[in-house]
């Protein structure tokens, strides 16, 4: 087992470089230039111009610019944001906490739902019921984010007022983060009205960004399980006599989860580039909203390290989907 | 215990600042996260909403909803004859803001301004370089030409200031009134700058304006309270929020479900939407801006005026803005500053459309072809080049002018554009800073900008005369003749096709009084109300 997770970390040191470099030539290759975008309108004297690039250091050629980048992040150093001049890993420290929490209800949302939905579509083959449900998926994975958003704002917000338009907690609620998860500081407070407030602004968000998960998730579990329905254990299980939500709940069902929990695992990234949008809709305070300002501004440092942040997260991640994959899996440890 | 500790400090702190939040609270959803709040270093519209229109002031003013300068920290002030010197004189007892995380022991005095403006320009001032934030580049300061006309700024006595130039300068004062010139603390920074924490100046604003820092939540919501000492008398509104909602949309839904009480920048498909609710009144006002099409003068034929009006009486511009600007609407524009802008000449008229007449001058100058100039970015002063620049495509086609469209992005639009030999025509547009109509003439017209941004490369002797003396005179009335003169050359010259000014609209609440549109595109909070 120790030998698959130092395989699977060395693995993890090319991808890394290539994170680096990826992260470095992307913004470069968008069209436009930091110093410019920064002085809007008024346009720069060619002298001022000159003396701007010498003073971010865009004046060094390419290859140094990177080299200098990767030793900086090897040693911790992220650098600092053109436009705000605050620590770009600071900023990230401050948001990322509200990604996380709007990518884990929406991954709750997601799986609460598609996995169930995707058992009784199993279960039920071919009924109305599976054939509804997978044209809905369909529908759910190919709805665009930003016009599901604001259909939603507009119905449930503007229309019925059941649910805040956007924010993370309604702005009478005020106090110092502790964790920067509001569903946990606001109980760590003790303030209920306050915590319910959190939950009712996060309804909204997390059902667009998990609309996409939620389909592919109900897929997944739905093909997973038609699968194992057609094994011999199962038919033995059957024959034994056991009831059928028994050979659905122990038999099926845990075999079936196998390629379902790499799927999850799969989908943050889809939820972090989801968020980029959902965040900009809900005015949701996170790193996604903060990518897409940084794009604009040309702000190479925020791009180039958000990204590598961002990748970072996205690899970790789907190296614990890996070692949790040979944990529910003994034959991956085997091989 | 240590957390215990942090854990009780924080409940208690949130006990006090909660309190506040059940006085008298306006909610202003704002587009954007401001970048910091220093208006030093900053060139956003809302990063000045969000710190010098609040939390500062300056030493002139702009009249609330207007363009004139009146008094501000600087009750009075003389200018000597030569135009060269300006005497301040500050307004006595002005209250810097006290906070957690400063109290002040005196009031504001001339060490406040020289201090301000010092650190702007003077390099061997710890806080104009990287010990104060890495990579500072004061654009404002530097892009309204203040180290070229600026000799020094004197302490005379505690109550006054002296400002020397370099040469006659008139729109020097509306300069001051501009963001970039809000007075700061000289005692708030010298603290920090002792304690280590010079960084805190930009991100835990003191200044002497309506409103006090109190939070930030980054990318989410800022909170001030009203600044209980204001030298122009405590606000009516206790605590002021922004929060911040990218998303115009999700902006008027805030405003129309009561979340928010003024939204700027509404989408301008949602105005039937805003206009058809009782709740909300939509204010508008013709923005401080102008979008027009620069012709490279120096280039044959464009060199010729009569081709110029020729290629401007080619184009329906009627059509053109109301498929550009739909239900928002815009002001088309008769001269290059906006009617609400002092010195406008209602006499001055731009070309009507003529396609016959103009077919003939241009068959006669023998243009065939030119390039039309377009970029990808939404600007205030035109919504999309691309169809813009599609539509006088089409009808300069019958004319018999086959124009080719040239794509950029926009940073690389403006720089390829501003070069000398650009070719053809090429859309761009403006929008004002002070207020003055110098920012609009010798900005974009001046012989000096050929190159920056005088993207006609036009340099017209008459033209230049009239706006480098209106520049020198301090006389309002000697300066607005000369604009009115060179808006007449202007029109017989025409370097650039003029397009329109933008409405700029605000969604506010019923309940709330005393908000206004402001020609400059800044949102005030000073004299709001609301009732419950």
């Amino acid at each position: 087992m120790l030998k698959y997770i130092l395989n699977r970390i060395a693995l993890l040191i090319p991808t890394l470089v290539g994170i680096t470099i990826c992260a470095f030539a992307f913004v470069r290759l968008l069209p436009g230039d930091p110093i410019l975008a920064m002085a809007g309108e008024h346009g720069v004297a060619p002298a001022r111009y000159e003396e701007l690039k010498e003073q971010f250091g865009y004046n060094l050629p390419i290859w140094q610019q990177y080299i200098r980048y990767v030793g900086e992040v090897a040693t911790g150093d992220f650098g600092v944001a053109i436009s705000s001049k605050r620590p770009v890993l600071e900023e990230f420290k401050t948001l990322f906490p509200a990604t996380m929490e709007l990518s884990f209800f929406a991954l709750v949302f997601a799986m609460v739902l598609g996995i169930p939905a995707g058992i009784v579509a199993a279960v039920k083959r071919g009924s109305w019921f599976d054939q509804s449900l997978m044209g809905t998926a369909l529908v759910g994975y190919s709805m665009p984010i930003f016009w599901w958003g604001l259909l939603l704002i507009i119905f449930f917000s503007g229309y019925l007022g059941w649910t805040p338009v956007s924010g993370r907690i309604g702005l009478q609620f005020f106090f110092k983060p502790i964790t920067g998860f509001m569903t946990i500081d606001t109980l760590l407070y003790g303030k209920w009205d306050a915590f319910r407030s959190a939950l009712s602004h996060l309804v909204l968000p997390a059902i667009v960004l998990g609309t996409i998960p939620l389909a592919v998730i109900a897929r997944q579990t739905r093909s997973a399980m038609l699968e194992v329905l057609g094994e011999d254990y199962v038919r033995t299980a059957r024959a034994k006599g056991l009831s059928p939500s028994r050979v659905i709940g122990m038999h099926a069902l845990r075999n079936a989860l196998i390629p379902v929990v790499t799927t999850i695992g799969l989908q943050v990234g889809t939820l972090l580039a989801g968020a980029i949008l959902t965040e900009t809709i809900f005015a949701w305070p996170g790193i996604g909203k903060w990518m897409v300002d940084s794009i604009f501004k040309r702000d190479y440092v925020v791009v180039q390290s958000g990204l590598l942040l961002i990748a970072l997260i996205v690899m970790a991640v789907n190296l614990i989907v890996d070692l949790l994959y040979a944990v529910i899996n003994p034959r991956i440890r085997a091989s | 215990m240590k957390k215990t500790m942090a854990f009780a400090a924080a409940l208690l702190a949130a006990s006090v600042l909660g309190g506040v939040a059940n006085a008298k609270t306006l909610v202003y959803c704002s587009e954007a996260s401001p970048a910091n709040f220093d208006p030093g270093t900053t060139t956003g519209g809302n990063d000045f909403d969000a710190s010098s229109r609040t939390v500062y002031s300056r030493l002139v003013e702009f009249k609330h909803g207007g363009t004139e300068v009146e008094p501000g920290l600087a009750d009075k002030w003389e200018i000597s004859d030569d135009g060269l010197v300006y005497t301040f004189h500050l307004h006595p007892g002005v209250k810097f803001q006290t906070t957690d995380y400063f109290k002040p022991t005196r009031d504001l005095n001339a060490d406040d301004v020289v201090f301000s403006f010092d650190r702007q320009f003077n390099k061997e001032n710890p806080w104009n370089g990287d010990k104060y934030l890495p990579n500072l580049t004061w654009d404002y300061y530097t892009g309204m030409d203040m180290p070229k006309y600026v000799a020094k700024w004197e302490k005379v006595d505690d109550l006054t200031v002296k400002l020397t130039l370099t040469e006659p300068n008139a729109p020097m004062l509306a300069n001051l009134g501009m963001d970039f010139a809000s007075i700061v603390s000289k005692e708030y920074a010298d603290q920090l700058a002792k304690d280590g924490k010079m960084a805190d100046f930009s991100t835990k604003p003191i200044g002497t304006g309506p409103f006090q820092f109190v939070d930030y939540q980054l990318d989410a919501v800022i909170r001030y309270a009203a600044h209980p000492d204001y030298f122009k008398g405590k606000e009516k509104i206790d605590d002021l929020v922004f929060a911040i909602t990218p998303d115009a949309t999700a902006r008027i839904q805030k405003v129309l479900a009561g979340e928010c009480d003024i939204a700027p920048y509404p989408n301008p498909a949602d105005i039937g939407t805003i206009k058809a609710n009782n709740d909300v009144t939509l204010m508008d006002q013709a923005g401080l801006n102008i979008g027009y099409m620069s012709y490279n003068t120096t280039i044959p034929p464009l060199d010729k005026p009569e081709v110029r009006h020729a290629l401007n009486q080619a184009i329906d511009r009627e059509a053109l803005i109301k498929s550009l600007f739909q239900d928002a609407g815009a002001t088309p524009a008769e001269n290059l500053i906006p009617p609400t802008m002092w010195s406008w000449d209602k006499d001055v008229k731009t070309d009507s459309y003529d396609p016959d007449a103009a077919k003939k001058v241009l068959e006669a100058a023998g243009l065939k072809e030119i390039q039309l100039w377009a970029s990808d970015r939404v600007r205030p002063y035109n919504p999309n080049f691309q169809r813009a620049a599609e539509l006088i495509q089409a009808d300069w086609a019958k004319v018999g002018v086959k124009a080719e469209i040239v794509n950029y992005e926009w940073t690389k639009y403006r720089s390829e554009g501003k070069k000398k030999e650009r070719p053809g025509a090429f859309q761009i547009g403006w929008t004002g800073d002070n207020g003055d109509p110098d920012n609009f003439f010798a900005t974009l017209f001046a012989c000096s900008a050929i190159g920056v941004s005088n993207y006609s490369s036009w340099c017209d002797k008459d033209f230049e005369d009239l706006i480098q003396k209106a520049k020198k005179t301090s006389d309002q009335a000697e300066r607005t003749k000369l604009y009115e003169q060179a808006q007449v050359v202007f029109q017989k010259q025409a370097p650039a096709f003029l397009l329109a000014h933008s409405q700029v609209y605000a969604v506010v609440r019923k309940n709330v009084s005393g908000f206004m549109m402001d020609p400059l595109g800044i949102h005030r909070f000073d004299g709001v109300d609301k009732a419950e």
